[in-house]
């Protein structure tokens, strides 16, 4: 056996080490070590990433092929873990705060858990460890979303959360089930051979979309979302936003791609359905939000719509402009989502849009960063949502679902909207008492510097974009 | 020639430290901030000169174009493309020359001319970026690079025309040359389009073949930039914005509305001159009747302005016609036979840079001094100004074209090249030759000659006919006097560089050889002139001038307001385009779309309000909508589909 190949296993492997010594140092490190674990902690996410960027990776199998890895998805193991780290760093007053302090350590390892559940999913080529993978990055998260358990708001998301999460698992496992009953295997490459669009199989599709839909919080099921991202603590509101988010719509055009490649008609048709709705409806409600976090939860289901206008063309171009999107929207997310962080810290109490009135006055930097993060989640030229965007609707419009695109194109100008609603009540509507002056922790200021930086850099950059080009695959 | 992006990066640099960090620094601070870049970059400009005309022509004869930076930007398809690079050819690189030096002595003159100015940082700030933008736009390497940088040196005008925001006619002549020049340049980037899609490319090399099989379709594009060109260059009938221009600071008037910018259309003509020369020579005749008739009205209407920076734009307007009459009249690219114009062309920007600066700059100082730009209330002002006297004497003497100064040598190349072409355009353009000398020397005779204001104006206080006491013009402080002095001695001998071993039409050496015909007679016309002008103008109160005053009133009313081309341009955008076109489309706009928009608005919202129920907070319903969904999905596909 050739042991060198494990090396391509690299993010794994580091993980698994900043995970064993986050849970040593948890236990061991005591008085004045406890104060340095969240910089400790920051730092060895870098670590992380730094070793997942490294030289690029090639292709290979192991465990028996149930493992697969490539460059692409080095690439996106290590745009998860970039954002990770951003959002940790801004995590740090939250868990620094008198309920959390004590429990920091839990968040740590949770949150990695998930992290290597993704990858595992990423990688995997097999339904069994594909679950896997699944469940270890859906059961903590639900830990984590009931995070601030003294608060009856976050206990309550955690139980919906849990709840939900466990039906999709159960309806998805049916799905899969039905897929091992009609091909006979779980590993992808053997079952593509098997696949014929019997109406049993179409079935277990749905089923199987069904359970990916319900990560990816797309219409119909994505109800749990709202809830669930008000409760849960604005970190995890975050993480489960972009994070959980990508590396599951990565997933699922993988597999749409690699198993279902004979059904592509109807999986298109899904997604077209699903794309439409999610869109559609999820504007629909935001425009009536007024709750931040609850806000950015149906901004995030819309934004789910625009990914999939990627997965739909199953092409080369679509999961670049897939990988890209995402990208970008890790920045623009979690620069919104550390704003609204921040004043929650600062006002100790959940923000609603009319708590940002006037907010310029005080606050002009931060107020500056939040319109330019929702310029770009609107996807206004020049800053980098607007090239994802464009990417993401050419690829569309390539595979030719113009209609589709055409739908999508309207639903910005919805967006636009109620992205701009925010931006007014910041700089226009007056206020007697806007919320004072306050300067947030280091952590986070760099955190957000980055994400201002990724916003107006990754658009014009157009070097990264062609990285990400050259490395995708299509089916 | 690595070190070129450094010319192309100080600017932007000190641009970016000003404009965020100048309110937290002091005047003084922030101004060396500027200049020290500034200086910098003429340093780097001049070395860049040196190497590149020292390092000699290549096999061919002929100076090579290096691109010592070049990235493709926006890959549009496979050949089309935009770039983004600094490309270096015998005219960019004079054009370097010109802009920073022009430039350096603007940042130093005003040290003293803005003193005190509230703003002050920003002023440097927005020269800053006016330089980067100028800079770029000479050192494009595509057609498309050059054009957004025209855009940014047009913003970065708008923003020092209107410096003084508080004052309405600053604004409302930024906002006039903003929009005119905007009108022009969207011609241009439909030419740009049009050239882009024809032949291929923005680049300024395009393969022959293809624009032979363009047809038609190149001279339109050509002739649709030279629009954008005339827009930027005031070329009539776009030329309206340049006179208001001036309510700017006066170093700026003579950065950007006399050196610089305007000149940005002739280069243009020049940059695309192989192209036009080939494809489209008979555009390149209009362009020369247009350049005609623009000198001789410019000339004109400068020869009955008041107000000093008035008739140094007018005469602005004139020279840059001159300028691409020169580039219009050639007849092949060869210098020895119809390609004249071309360096003719170049050697007049460059000298004519120079000299109109320097004009510029000593307006600055007499405005400075007398607090008015009337020429009312200036008048035998040698006696107390006598270094701006002595320059600005110089540059009258280069514009009006007496040997040996520098305006002499380009403006007699350029005549020739006009009686080359033709008899009939040698002759006109000799007549405004003339009229140049004639409204220069004017000027000059009413501020710094006859019994002025300040000589009438003691003794009306003594008898108490006044009650105020005037105070008396003094001489500019010593930063602003040097870069006359400079600008003086380069006009001086300016004239000598044998101009057309750097530059030509082809790109091979040329020597220039005086035709004397032509240098006599224009030498004999601009004389004439002048003594006209002496006679007339020396001494208050000439009788010719009373009576020619007297005699052709109405003619010199309709010259005095520019021949009503304002007031014409009004009429066709207020009376036309407002009231017959944006009304009833305003009312379209307002009634039918908005109404629309407005009937989509309440739709959504409504919608939004019914499909509340669906988010109840109860998860067993949320259960069955994912259940649901997932029937209705798998329903379709298994019957429907």
């Amino acid at each position: 056996m050739n042991y060198i190949q494990f090396l391509q296993m690299r993010p794994e492997i580091s993980l698994l080490a900043i995970f064993v010594a986050t849970f040593i140092y948890d236990l061991a490190a005591r008085g004045k070590w406890r104060h340095y674990f969240h910089p400790i902690v920051c730092l060895l996410i870098m670590i992380h990433t730094a070793v997942c960027l490294g030289e690029s990776y090639s292709e290979c199998e192991l465990f028996g092929s149930m493992y697969y890895t490539n460059p692409m998805i080095g690439i996106v193991k290590t745009i998860l873990s970039g954002g990770t780290l951003l959002l940790v760093m801004q995590a740090n007053k939250w868990l620094r705060s008198a309920n959390t302090t004590h429990k920091q350590g839990e968040f740590y390892t949770l949150l990695l858990s998930t992290l290597f559940g993704m990858y595992i999913m990423i990688s995997a080529r097999h339904f069994l460890l594909f679950f896997i993978g699944l469940e270890l990055a859906s059961l903590p998260l639900a830990c984590l979303v009931a995070f601030d358990k003294y608060r009856h708001h976050s206990a309550e998301a955690g139980v919906k959360y849990i709840l939900s999460s466990m039906f999709s698992s159960a309806v998805m496992i049916y799905g899969i089930s039905f897929l091992y009953g009609t091909t006979g295997t779980l590993y992808f490459a053997d079952m593509v051979a098997n696949i014929n669009g019997s109406p049993l199989q179409i079935f277990a599709l749905v089923l199987f979309f069904a359970g990916m839909g319900f990560k990816i919080s797309l219409v119909p099921f994505h109800l749990w979302t709202a809830d669930t991202y008000q409760g849960a603590p604005t970190v995890v509101s975050s993480y489960l936003s972009v994070i959980s988010k990508g590396a599951a719509a990565f997933t699922l055009m993988v597999i749409l791609m690699k198993v279902f490649a004979p059904m592509m008609k109807h999986w298109q048709i899904i997604t077209y359905i699903l794309t439409v709705a999610s869109i559609t409806v999820a504007n629909l409600f935001a425009i009536r939000q007024s709750d931040l976090k609850r806000f950015m939860a149906f901004s995030s289901i819309s934004q789910a719509g625009y990914i999939m206008l990627a997965v739909i063309g199953g092409t080369k171009d679509g999961m670049s402009a897939l990988v890209f999107y995402v990208l970008v929207y890790i920045f623009a997310n979690l620069a919104v989502f550390g704003v609204i962080e921040t004043l929650e810290h600062h006002t100790r109490s959940s923000v609603s849009r009319d708590d940002c009135n006037g907010l310029y006055k005080t606050n002009p930097r931060l107020t500056l960063l939040m319109t330019l993060a929702l310029f770009s989640l609107a996807g206004i030229p020049p800053f980098a949502g607007f090239f994802s965007k464009f990417f993401v609707f050419m690829s569309a419009f390539k595979a030719g679902f113009w209609v589709l695109v055409f739908i999508a194109l309207i639903n910005t100008v919805v967006s636009l909207y109620y992205y701009l609603l925010i931006v007014k009540a910041m700089y226009i509507t007056p206020n007697d008492e806007p919320i004072e002056h306050f300067n947030s922790s280091k952590y986070s200021r760099v955190s957000l510097v980055i994400c201002l930086a990724g916003i107006l850099l990754l658009g014009i950059c157009s070097f990264i974009f062609e990285e990400i080009d050259r490395l995708s695959f299509g089916m | 020639m690595e070190h070129t992006i450094f010319i192309m990066a100080l600017p932007l640099l000190s641009f970016l430290i000003l404009a965020l960090a100048g309110m937290k620094l002091s005047h003084k601070v922030a101004g060396w901030i500027g200049t020290l870049s500034l200086a910098t970059v003429t340093v780097l400009s001049y070395s860049t000169a040196i190497l590149y005309f020292g390092a000699g022509r290549g096999a061919d004869g002929l100076f090579p174009t290096l691109t010592p930076y070049n990235f493709t930007w926006l890959p549009l398809t496979e050949s089309l493309q935009i770039d983004m690079g600094i490309m270096l050819d015998p005219i960019s690189v004079m054009m370097l020359i010109v802009i920073s030096t022009v430039s350096l002595m603007v940042h130093i003159y005003s040290f003293g001319y803005m003193k005190g100015e509230k703003g002050f940082q920003r002023y440097y700030a927005f020269l800053s970026l006016f330089t980067f933008s100028m800079l770029g736009l000479v050192v494009a390497t595509n057609i498309f690079q050059m054009y957004i940088f025209w855009e940014l040196v047009g913003v970065s005008s708008y923003l020092l025309i209107g410096f003084y925001y508080t004052k309405k006619a600053a604004i409302a002549a930024s906002k006039k040359a903003f929009i005119v020049t905007r009108f022009a340049d969207l011609f241009f980037l439909v030419g740009i389009l049009f050239y882009g899609y024809y032949a291929g490319t923005f680049s300024f090399t395009p393969e022959a073949n293809i624009l032979f099989s363009a047809g038609i379709v190149i001279p339109v594009a050509l002739g649709l930039m030279f629009i954008g060109g005339a827009g930027k260059s005031a070329m009539f009938p776009l030329h309206i914005w340049l006179p208001d221009a001036m309510e700017g600071p006066t170093p700026v008037s003579a950065l950007i509305h006399a050196a610089t910018m305007v000149v940005a259309g002739v280069y243009l003509v020049a940059r695309m001159f192989p192209i036009f020369i080939d494809f489209a020579p008979e555009v390149l005749h209009i362009i020369a009747y247009i350049g005609a008739f623009t000198a001789l009205y410019a000339a004109v209407v400068a020869c009955v302005q008041t107000d000093i920076k008035r008739v140094l734009a007018f005469s602005t307007i004139s020279q840059i016609a001159f300028m691409m009459v020169a580039l219009g009249v050639c007849t092949s690219d060869d210098p020895h036979t119809g390609g004249l114009g071309y360096m003719a062309s170049m050697f007049h920007l460059f000298t004519h840079a120079m000299f109109k600066g320097l004009l510029f700059l000593g307006a600055g100082a007499i405005i400075h001094a007398v607090h008015s730009n009337d020429i009312s209330f200036m008048g035998g002002l040698r006696k107390y100004m006598p270094v701006t006297h002595i320059t600005f004497l110089v540059a009258c003497l280069a514009i009006a074209g007496i040997p040996p100064f520098s305006g002499f040598f380009s403006k007699d190349e350029i005549l020739t090249a006009c009686y080359n072409y033709s008899l009939m355009m040698g002759v006109f353009m000799s007549f405004v030759a003339a009229l140049t000398a004639f409204y220069m020397f004017r000027l000059y005779y009413l501020i710094f000659w006859r019994r002025g204001y300040y000589e009438t104006q003691p003794a009306m206080f003594k008898k108490g006919e006044i009650e105020e006491k005037p105070h008396t013009p003094h001489e500019a402080s010593l930063t602003m006097t040097v870069p006359l002095i400079i600008l003086a001695a380069i006009s001086c001998v300016a004239g000598f560089i044998p101009f057309g071993k750097f530059i030509s039409s082809n790109g091979e050496a040329y020597t220039i050889h005086l035709s004397i015909a032509v240098a006599v007679s224009s030498i004999l016309l601009a004389t004439v002139a002048i003594v006209i002008a002496t006679t007339m103008y020396m001494k208050d109160q000439n009788k010719v001038a009373l009576i020619l005053k007297a005699r052709s009133k109405k003619f010199l009313t309709a010259a005095y307001h520019r021949f009503y081309m304002d007031e014409l341009w009004l009429f066709v955008t207020k009376k036309i385009i407002f009231r017959g076109i944006s009304r009833p489309i305003a009312w379209f706009d307002k009634k039918i779309i908005d109404g629309f928009m407005d009937i989509l608005a309440t739709t959504t919202q409504l919608f939004s309000r019914q499909i509340k129920r669906f988010q109840s907070g109860n998860i067993q319903s949320y259960c069955i909508w994912f259940l649901l969904g997932v029937m209705m999905l798998a329903l379709t596909l298994i019957f429907l589909i």
